[in-house]
Formats: C-alpha cells, sequence, structure tokens
C-alpha cells in the first residue's frame, strides 16, 4: 500500500501571488507531481483554518497554504494574519494527532513559479514518507460529505 | 465528443467544457475521455451536457455554450481550459450573452495547471477529472451577482517625468483631463536629456525633447510637481488619494524667474553625478541642465555653505526677486486621481561590478552615460571626445557590448538598447575623431524599423567588428606596441583566435536594470515586480501597460528594457488606457465583498480590527458591525475570522470552497479518478 502510496494535497492559493505562480510554472513549464489541487482564493487572509481541517477530514493527505511575501499582501497585511491562523492551526493539528508536516505554509510571489513548483515537489515527498492520513471519515454513507461539513464547521467554533 | 443527459428534478442544469487548447491541453490529457467522463459521472451532480472542443475561446467554442444556455436551459456553466486570469472574462462574457447571469460560470485550468506542469498523461487526465469535479461542485453554490459600478476620478497621476512620462502626460492633458506629474529629480526630461543624438536617425534628443518637456510645463491641464516623491497611495481604482512629499526646494517659485543669477554667484562647486554622470561640475544651488522644465533652481542642502557652516547667502544678495527662501520645509500635497501611471524608468548598470572591464580603476574606461556627456555638445567638454585628461583625443577606442547583460553573473535578459546605442557610439567617435573603432560584440541585435541599415552604415564605415566576449581590459603592456594603451583580451569567435588589441579608450556599453527601490515603489503602489525587478504586466502580449492592480498602468523601461520610440509608444498607450476608463465615467468591478448578517453577529468586535481599509463599522448603538462595501476590497479575511458565521464573501463563500474541496476529493463520486 505504502509503496504505491500517492498522496493528495489540497494547496490554497491567493488571487494575486501564488496562483499567479502557478499560472507562470506553467507557462515556464516547470514540472511538479499532479499530487496537488490547487483552490484559488482572494488572499491568504481569506483561508479560514476549518478549509484546512475539512480538506484533511475529506481525504486530503496535505494541505498547503500559498500566499505573497510579508510586506507584499495585495491588501496589505491580510497575509500576516494567514501566518497566525497557520502557526495556531498547527499547535491544534498536534493535538489532533495530525503530524504538523501535513500543512505547510509558503510565501510565493508572482515572479516565482520555479519557487513554487519545487516547494510543491518538497511537500509531496514529505507527505509521501509520513503516509497516507487517513482522517476517520464522518458519516461517508450518503456519499455528499454534507455531515463532514457539519462536522468541521464545529471544530472551528 | 458530447454527451447529454437529462437533466434531474430540483438540481442545477450544468454544462461542462473541456478545451483542447490545441495540442497544449490535449498533448497531455485525454480531453476526450474527460468530457466523457464527467457526462457520464457528474450526472447525478447535475451535468447535463459535457462537450470537447479544440478551442474553446474561439468564437464557435463560445457559441456551443451560448446555445447550449439557450437551447437546454444550462443553469450553469464550468469550463475547463486556461487559467481564469486569462479567459474568465471571455467565457463570462459569452454566458452574459445567452442570458445567463455571468457570475454563475466558472473557468478552472488544466492548462497552467494541469498540462504545461506533469509529465505523466494517465495522472494528468485523472487530475483534470478531480479539477473539474472541484469546479462543478463550487459551481453549484455560485450566485448570480451584478459588478460594481465605481465611478472614476477625471484625473490621472503621472510618475515619472521621463520620455514615457512625458508622452503619457501630454496625451491626458490635451484630451482635456487634469494630469498631476510627479518626478523626483528637479526637472523633467529623464535619461534623454542627458543624450546627445538618438539612433538610428541621429536627432539631436534634446531637440526632439526639450519642445515636449516645455508642452508639460505650460500645459493648463498640468500640475508639474519636481523635486517630489509619492509617499502614500490609499483607496482603489476611480478613486486613489495619493500624498505627494514636495521637498523643500529653498526657492520660491512664486518670485523665481529662472534668471540663473544665484547660479552665477553660488561660489560653490559640486560634481554632478547625476545629470553630468560625475564628468562636470554643477553649484549647489542649480538646474541640472538650462533647458530644465520647470526653470527653477533648487538648493542641494548638503553641499550649500550656508546651510552647513551658517554663512554665505550669495544667491539670496544677488536674486533680483527675493525668491531664496532658506526657512523653506517639504511640503505633503494630496491629491485625488483615478487612475496611476508609472514610468519611473530605470537605472544603468553599474560597470564597477564587471571588475575585469576596470571601470573606476582605469581611468580611460568609460561608460556609456559619461559617453553620452562627452559627446554632448551641452556636456563638459562641448562635445570634444577626449580621454578622462580632458585633451587627448583618442587613436582608437575599443566598444564593449553587452556589460552586465546576457551574462549569468549579472543578468540574463538582453538590454535591448546596447547594441545599437554601441554602433551610434561607434558612429560618433569616427566622426569626430576619425579614431579606429572596435566594436565587442556577442550577438548584433539589430532589430526595429530602419535599425540594421544603421549597423549596415556604420559597418561600411570602417568601424570594426570583433564578435566575442571581452575577457579584460588591462593596461598591463606585454607586447611592444601596447605601452601606455589600454589592451583588450578577447578570443575573436569568428577568425578562432585570442586577439590583443591595444586602444586609447573603452566604452563599456552597459545595460538596464531596474531602479535601485523598484521593490518599495512596486509596494507603495501594490503591484508586483517579476524575478529581475522590472514590473509586471498585466499581460505580456495582450495587455502590455496594465497591471493587475486595476487603475495602475505602467509604461517605458519600468516595465523591461527598451528604446525611445517603444517607450513613447507605451506612454501613449497607457494614456489611452486611462482615456477609455474616463470616458466611460465608471468602471465595473468584480463583485468580491464581505457583508454582515445583523441578525447573526454578536458584536463581538473581533473582526473590527482586521481591516486594513477601514471597511469595517462598529454600530455602539445595536452593538452590530457593518461593512461599508464601498471600501470593502474583497480579501476575506474577515470572514475566515467571524466565529458566528455571521459574515459571508461573494464568489469565494464557505459553501463554495467546501464543495470545491469535496469534489476535488472526489467525495461526491461513487468511482475515484483515474
Amino acid at each position: 500500500m505504502t509503496e504505491n502510496f500517492e498522496p493528495v494535497i489540497i494547496g490554497f492559493t491567493c488571487n494575486w501571488c501564488s496562483y499567479r505562480a502557478a499560472d507562470l510554472a506553467g507557462t515556464a513549464r516547470v514540472k511538479y507531481p499532479p499530487n496537488i489541487r490547487l483552490i484559488r482564493l482572494m488572499c491568504s487572509g481569506r483561508l479560514d483554518p476549518t478549509f484546512v481541517l475539512k480538506a484533511l477530514a475529506s481525504g486530503a493527505d496535505g494541505v498547503l497554504i500559498t500566499g505573497c511575501h510579508p510586506g507584499e499582501c495585495h491588501y496589505l497585511e491580510q497575509n500576516y494574519k494567514a501566518l497566525r491562523r497557520f502557526l495556531l492551526l498547527r499547535r491544534t493539528l498536534v493535538q489532533m494527532g495530525i503530524e504538523p508536516d501535513r500543512v505547510r505554509l509558503v510565501w510565493a510571489s508572482a515572479a516565482e513559479g520555479v519557487r513554487l513548483a519545487e516547494e510543491i515537489t518538497k511537500m509531496v515527498e514529505a507527505v509521501r514518507q509520513l503516509g497516507p492520513l487517513n482522517w476517520p471519515k464522518w458519516q461517508q454513507t450518503n456519499g455528499h460529505g454534507e455531515h463532514a461539513h457539519i462536522e468541521a464547521e464545529e471544530v472551528s467554533a | 465528443m458530447t454527451t447529454e443527459n437529462k437533466p434531474q428534478e430540483g438540481q442545477e442544469r450544468i454544462g461542462v467544457y473541456v478545451c483542447h487548447c490545441g495540442s497544449n491541453i490535449a498533448g497531455m490529457v485525454d480531453v476526450e475521455h474527460v468530457a466523457k467522463w464527467a457526462g457520464e459521472e457528474l450526472k447525478d451532480r447535475g451535468v447535463v451536457v459535457a462537450r470537447d472542443y479544440k478551442f474553446m475561446c474561439s468564437s464557435l467554442g463560445q457559441e456551443l455554450i451560448e446555445n447550449d444556455i439557450k437551447e437546454l436551459g444550462l443553469t450553469r456553466v464550468l469550463v475547463a481550459a486556461c487559467s481564469p486570469h486569462l479567459h474568465e472574462q471571455t467565457f463570462r462574457t459569452a454566458s452574459a450573452r445567452a442570458g445567463l447571469n455571468p457570475y454563475l460560470t466558472e473557468l478552472v485550468s488544466i492548462r497552467e495547471q494541469v498540462s504545461w506542469v506533469h509529465t505523466d498523461k494517465q495522472a494528468a487526465t485523472a487530475k483534470s477529472k478531480a479539477v473539474i469535479s472541484g469546479g462543478v461542485e463550487r459551481v453549484i453554490h455560485h450566485e448570480p451577482l451584478e459588478p460594481l459600478v465605481v465611478p472614476i476620478h477625471e484625473a490621472t497621476l503621472v510618475v515619472g517625468g521621463g520620455i514615457a512620462g512625458i508622452q503619457a502626460a501630454l496625451e491626458l492633458a490635451d484630451a482635456g483631463y487634469p494630469v498631476y506629474m510627479v518626478e523626483r529629480e528637479p526637472s523633467i526630461g529623464g535619461h534623454m536629456a542627458q543624450f546627445d543624438k538618438t539612433f538610428p536617425t541621429l536627432d539631436c534628443a534634446a531637440c526632439i525633447l526639450t519642445p515636449r518637456m516645455v508642452s508639460v510645463g505650460m500645459h493648463p491641464n498640468i500640475k508639474l510637481f519636481t523635486w517630489s516623491e509619492v509617499t502614500k497611495v490609499d483607496g482603489y481604482v476611480g478613486n486613489f488619494t495619493v500624498t505627494i512629499r514636495k521637498k523643500a526646494r529653498y526657492v520660491n517659485e512664486e518670485l523665481c524667474t529662472g534668471c540663473g543669477i544665484c547660479q552665477e554667484k553660488c561660489p560653490k562647486k559640486v560634481i554632478d553625478e547625476i545629470y553630468e554622470a560625475g564628468l562636470g561640475y554643477r553649484k549647489a544651488v542649480y538646474t541640472p541642465f538650462p533647458q530644465a522644465v520647470p526653470k527653477f533652481p533648487v538648493i542641494d542642502r548638503p553641499n550649500c555653505t550656508y546651510f552647513q557652516k551658517g554663512t554665505c547667502k550669495a544667491c539670496e544678495k544677488f536674486c533680483p526677486t527675493n525668491a531664496i527662501d532658506f526657512t523653506q520645509e517639504d511640503e505633503y500635497i494630496t491629491v485625488e486621481v483615478g487612475n496611476i501611471i508609472l514610468a519611473t524608468g530605470y537605472d544603468l548598470f553599474d560597470a564597477r561590478r564587471v571588475t575585469q572591464y576596470g571601470y573606476g580603476r582605469l581611468a580611460n574606461v568609460f561608460t556609456s552615460i559619461e559617453f553620452e556627456r562627452l559627446s554632448n555638445a551641452a556636456g563638459p567638454t562641448n562635445g570634444e571626445i577626449v580621454l578622462r585628461d580632458g585633451v587627448t583625443k583618442p587613436d582608437a577606442v575599443g566598444i564593449i557590448h553587452c556589460v552586465g547583460s546576457r551574462d549569468r553573473n549579472f543578468n540574463n535578459y538582453c538590454s535591448v538598447i546596447c547594441c545599437m546605442q554601441g554602433l551610434k557610439f561607434a558612429h560618433l567617435v569616427h566622426e569626430r575623431t576619425g579614431a579606429t573603432v572596435y566594436n565587442f560584440y556577442i550577438d548584433m541585435r539589430t532589430a526595429y524599423k530602419a535599425y540594421d541599415e544603421f549597423y549596415q552604415r556604420v559597418l561600411e564605415e570602417g568601424t570594426l567588428f570583433v564578435r566575442g566576449k571581452v575577457a579584460e581590459v588591462t593596461d598591463a603592456a606585454r607586447l611592444p606596441g601596447e605601452e601606455g594603451k589600454l589592451i583588450i583580451q578577447v578570443e575573436d569567435t569568428l577568425a578562432g583566435i585570442q586577439r590583443r588589441i591595444p586602444v586609447d579608450m573603452v566604452i563599456l556599453s552597459a545595460g538596464l536594470e531596474p531602479r535601485r527601490d523598484a521593490k518599495e515603489v512596486a509596494k507603495l503602489f501594490g503591484i508586483s515586480c517579476s524575478a529581475d525587478g522590472w514590473f509586471i504586466e498585466k499581460h505580456p502580449k495582450l495587455d502590455p501597460v496594465a497591471t493587475m492592480t486595476e487603475g495602475i498602468f505602467i509604461a517605458g523601461c519600468v516595465q523591461g528594457p527598451k528604446d525611445i520610440p517603444s517607450s513613447v509608444a507605451q506612454g501613449a498607450a497607457a494614456s489611452a488606457r486611462v482615456l477609455g476608463r474616463i470616458r466611460q465615467g465608471h468602471i465595473e468591478l468584480e463583485p468580491v465583498r464581505a457583508s454582515v448578517d445583523e441578525a447573526k453577529c454578536s458584536g463581538c468586535r473581533i473582526c473590527n480590527n482586521l481591516c486594513p481599509f477601514n471597511a469595517i463599522i462598529f454600530h455602539e448603538d445595536r452593538m452590530v458591525t457593518e461593512i461599508n462595501p464601498a471600501l470593502c476590497q474583497g480579501c476575506g479575511t474577515c470572514v475566515a475570522a467571524c466565529p458566528a458565521g455571521a459574515i459571508s464573501g461573494t464568489v469565494f463563500s464557505n459553501e463554495q470552497i467546501f464543495a470545491q474541496i469535496d469534489g476535488l476529493l472526489g467525495l461526491t463520486l461513487e468511482h475515484a479518478f483515474s
């Protein structure tokens, strides 16, 4: 099982820097493993920690959070708030028995396609080493994960 | 490949469109299979039609979508193609044409984020399915929205008074709209004001530039702030509030007539590092050059005898209009503008960094800007091309191309102008001194109108061209005939031999670099720099003067190295973009905004300190928070922070993100992605 284990990672990107870095990696034909699936937000400050818990609870083996470099936020300073939440979230994850390295924060400017690709590659390898997360999936029976929403929301409240 | 399903009761009716993008996507993703899969596996999720097409963005591709909306009654559209930054608008507009609210259409990227970055076709195909599944789940939760309409202030701020900024300002002002121009130096004109001749026509730079400068200075619609800098930018497109620091000139502009007596009488001579590139002198009270606009001089405080020693005031004594004012202080001025054009230009590559070429160590090694001043009739030598001693004419001159450019130790990029600049120097040396001229080049790059003809002309004049990157410039003579000369050591790659060429003068055709403070300027205006440090345009081909930040435009070398014609073209282009906006009177913005459900708000005030745009207001009387949609920029930080879930954000709502996660992870499907 673990020999062929292909981790699934959900990546959160901000509209202005890291999503553009991902676009740039594409236009520059930089290669990285296909294990990551990206979601676009306007800002890393939009990242509700619940999103991360939800992703992990729904079958992701890791979550990559990305945003503009400190001091370069399109919304002035909201990435600092993302950083604060990330640091708290990591502590919470440890208490839930989740290896903190499954959730990473990477700053990538719109010019750093190569760097983002490198960080994705590193993360995929790190999570591969950690193995599958197998977070207990609640209420899978209905196949729509609707109950998972509620559970995940309760975690944040 | 098309799959059509019967719509199910009570569900959204979704159309999925998978683009081949020629072979860009289809080469790495089995597009037909993906479309078929979406039609079958996502049927339960409401997908009633799934198609693939060669170029979804073509008019025929868009028509496919429009027809399906009309004929199948689609209520949601998902396109899997390139980045939303490229074509989101295209597909939204197509949907709108067919009568579907544009915000019910979503574009997911399977090109930049799948086919172009992955190498395994099976894995890329599976990932495409996941991306589409995520997009379908997300689009179900989209809401119909209306764009936010923002009025556009008529005035424009142009930062930088070089040729690009001048062109932009004049276009706008001539069209009848107010312009504020901010220039850091005491005069506008930029680098072009330092040049003698311009390639390939050899027009005198001053003759073509100074009339433009005068037009800017005299224009009733242009308010000029020289010796000034932008210190703060607030607001957003249409309504920027800009703070300008007008540095103390110590000259009252109301009274000064620009007669120049103060400059004549000032006893303090200072080496002019900026305009004369260190080759000439100016006074402590000065205008950089006689045709300066505005004509008012500036007192250089660190070099002024009065400011440093407390006595002198020669300028004040002799000023016929009592315009000298030693008590003047910096002024902060606030202006309201709708759009901003940045034309802050470039810095010349510091040739000292290439130590083997000896600039700063060997007297007769000159930089390109030094040579520009030497050859300029109004320059320190009155246009005499002489060695550093100021009298000796050179018998042989070597011009080295690509200094600091196309060199992995410095800058990888080509600085565009240096080949033509080197040819111009060759012509001027030849014409004025009759010296033997050698050009050392890696590749000659003389694209654009009449450039190669100029190259041919310089070849015919007898300039010698040596192909090879110069290894070293040295004064250590080894062979007879080298004594007292600068020896250029180079591998002649056409002849396949090493050569030592003795010359009297070396000119380094230095490249262009981003301004030293480009990063800070980018931050101030909320735009980004590329890895090299040039400001990033919205699209490298189709939108070269806009930036990702609405209302901020770029022109000239700030976007990348370019020559005068291209800088002028960009200045005009940027102003055309701004004029379009002003003429419309308003702009439609993405309706990405946060709002508070007052019934859910507990008045905890956790969100109150999170907004950098002061959009969050707290009502003490009702103990609830409200968000001002005019100030909200849509980052969503408050949405994420609200413990009561009372704040929601359009386009990126919790429901949309949660659903996208489910979709991406295949939670809504019976079978895993394969």
